[in-house]
């Protein structure tokens, strides 16, 4: 693509990695989540093999360090899910503690991110996953299309 | 003509059926069902998330997503198992 679609993806990439965060980190207090988070990252990275070229992302995307980051994200999320297994699995065993602990007033209110007990950490798992994840799908897909491969 | 009313009766089965499926669903908009109440009522308390629909997903219905990030780790792994670098290689 032209310079200036280069120049613009390379600014916007910035805006939608702190959007897609946002997304992700409060999931239990907007809608969205983790799957949609992640999803809106991946776009970002569709936006930058449509301006750069799949060849050079793939310079800078690997397929180890994607698959690397989708197991830890889907680790994460069964750990978390073992971890209130003392009661049952996937009990969310966090609320009330010190960690993402608080119980926000019944009703509607404002919110606040730290509430949610293992919410959030589930959010940052499946958003790891699915950041990851379509990453690497897609940048596959297109680097078969082109007619390289992904190292 | 053997085949033919094999046919209508099938099809007359179904539309029965499928009368009688829509019949049975809890109309929309209705007094909610207990389920629905209690995790209405509840969430905020129990999960602490002002999120009610990332309170059933991650929470109540945690399960259903662990097999819902299974199904995108089978996808990506497919992908990757089929696309990737060196899949060509040992055929030729």
């Amino acid at each position: 693509m032209s310079k200036i679609v280069r120049t613009v993806a390379n600014q916007l990439m910035l805006f939608v990695l702190v959007f897609g965060l946002y997304v992700i980190m409060h999931g239990h207090v907007t809608p969205g989540g983790g799957f949609q988070g992640g999803a809106v990252i991946a776009s970002g990275v569709v936006m930058l093999i449509v301006a750069f070229g799949s060849g050079q992302i793939k310079k800078s995307l690997r397929e180890r360090r994607l698959s690397l980051v989708e197991s830890s994200g889907a680790l994460l999320f069964i750990l978390v899910a073992f971890a209130g297994i003392g009661t049952v699995f996937f009990y969310n065993f966090l609320v009330g503690s010190r960690i993402f602990g608080g119980i926000p007033p019944t009703g509607s209110n404002p919110g606040d991110v730290w509430t949610g007990g293992v919410i959030p950490l589930m959010n940052l798992g499946v958003g790891l996953k699915v950041i990851a994840g379509l990453s690497a799908a897609v940048l596959a897909l297109a680097l078969f299309s082109s007619g390289e491969e992904m190292e | 003509m053997r085949q033919f009313f094999a046919w209508l009766c099938l099809i007359v089965l179904m539309v029965f059926l499928v009368i009688g499926g829509f019949k049975m669903i809890h109309p929309f908009g209705e007094p909610p069902s207990a389920m629905d109440q209690y995790i209405i009522d509840n969430s905020q308390k129990e999960a602490g998330s002002n999120n009610v629909v990332a309170a059933v997903v991650f929470d109540y219905r945690g399960f259903d997503t662990l097999g819902e990030a299974t199904v995108l780790f089978a996808a990506v792994t497919g992908v990757l198992l089929v696309l990737r670098a060196g899949a060509k290689k040992e055929e030729a």
